[in-house]
């Protein structure tokens, strides 16, 4: 197995939001520290995730796929999903592979952790 | 790697922003059910999200080589009756493949877009109609004994209730199956003589996602069936009139059987275009 070169940090900047901030390489070789950086960030109370993207260097499908399966658990504890930080063609990867209509891309992280978006009150 | 240097690795690496897939007749395939379709991922499907994986181990060949094998003579891994028709220029980023399977007696057409490709992976992302909203990947890896192991990676959901009944209805052994004798042939291609496929079965999420139920209406298996019957009908009159047909009109509606405006002249699809050159 393949080490991941990649880095996920938790912190509580508000009441009810998670911040994990992802530097490095996204890959599915990653996703034991997605999951455990998750179980970190989802305490009582915590009604959002919010993946911080500015330090990602590359990522992979194995990445989306990941991304896919964090989703469905933030789903199943009633979480809403959101990212900020992304680059523009991984802006467009999340467009391309339609993931943006699950999650939320923000500008930045105030508004990640800001009001409900648009995208959100129509689901 | 440089800043600039992962840029453009990821670049090169993933497809291109589409709206919609684009193809154009391919030998040896009908080529129905993909121009003009949306792609269609795990979030879009109607059914249980599945993670399948089929792996085999112990190949004493490098990762590199075992994908470059694999992208190279894809379809010949395929268990027969079933068929695969990529570009000319193969697997590469932003390619759509067309497929033909044997599903129940019938032969399905849809397709594929090559999502993203490196030296140790590459990923199909399916359209709308496919028998699921996912993602396919394959990839191989070096293991600590420094053997490589190859594997092809799910994650779906059935498209629409149809595809959902049919897959727990024997769809998901078959696909397990098909899965199986490819990674089998895969590895024997490979050097390996006896190979063994591991699977791991994950139901990630057992919810199914009611509002996609309209997804049926795209669903390729009830097209291709109405593409199948339709088709012997077609074949004399494009014949004769010596058409080629590089697209499929009108995809988003429900297989028109005669022109717009020309009330009862057979509509001109790939399937009859293709049996015209057969």
């Amino acid at each position: 197995m393949t080490t991941p070169i990649v880095t996920m940090e938790v912190r509580h900047p508000v009441e009810a939001v998670a911040v994990i901030d992802i530097a490095g390489e996204v890959t599915s070789a990653c996703e034991p520290s997605l999951t455990a950086a998750y179980e970190r960030a989802s305490a009582p109370g915590v009604s959002r995730i919010v993946l911080n993207f500015t330090g990602l260097e590359y990522m992979n499908s194995g990445g989306i796929g990941m991304l896919v399966t964090l989703l469905v658990r933030a789903n199943r504890q009633h979480q809403q999903v959101r990212a900020y930080g992304l680059s523009d063609h991984y802006r467009q990867i999340l467009s391309l592979t339609r993931l943006d209509e699950a999650i939320a891309v923000c500008d930045d992280e105030a508004s990640a952790i800001g009001a409900e978006t648009a995208t959100e009150r129509a689901r | 790697m440089t800043e600039q240097g992962d840029q453009e690795r990821s670049q090169r690496n993933w497809a291109a922003p589409v709206e919609s897939l684009k193809v154009e007749r391919r030998e040896g395939v009908r080529g129905t059910n993909v121009d003009g379709r949306r792609l269609h991922g795990a979030i879009q499907g109607f059914g249980k999200l599945w993670q399948k994986t089929y792996t085999v181990s112990g190949l004493s060949v490098s990762p590199e080589h075992a994908i470059a094998e694999w992208k190279a003579h894809f379809p010949e891994f395929w268990p027969p009756g079933n068929k695969f028709a990529a570009s000319l220029t193969g697997i590469q980023p932003g390619e759509v493949a067309l497929l033909d399977l044997a599903i129940g007696g019938t032969k399905l057409s849809t397709g594929v877009l090559v999502l993203y490709a490196d030296d140790v992976s590459f990923t199909f992302m399916t359209p709308q109609g496919h028998m699921f909203g996912g993602w396919i990947t394959f990839s191989a890896e070096a293991g600590a004994d420094g053997m490589t192991t190859v594997q092809a990676q799910v994650l779906m959901r059935a498209s629409d209730p149809v595809y959902e009944v049919a897959l727990a209805l024997g769809g998901h052994r078959k696909e397990d199956v098909f899965w199986r004798k490819t990674l089998t042939a895969l590895a024997r291609h490979l050097g390996e003589a006896d190979p063994t496929v591991a699977e791991q079965l994950v139901c990630v999420d057992k919810r199914r996602q009611w509002s996609r139920w309209r997804n049926v209406w795209y669903n390729s298996a009830i097209r291709s069936v109405g593409q199948t019957m339709s088709g012997p009908v077609r074949r004399p009159e494009n014949v004769r009139k010596g058409q080629v047909v590089s697209g499929v009109p009108g995809e988003a509606e429900p297989l028109p059987s005669v022109q717009p405006g020309q009330p009862g002249q057979p509509e001109p699809t790939q399937e009859a275009a293709a049996s015209a050159n057969d």
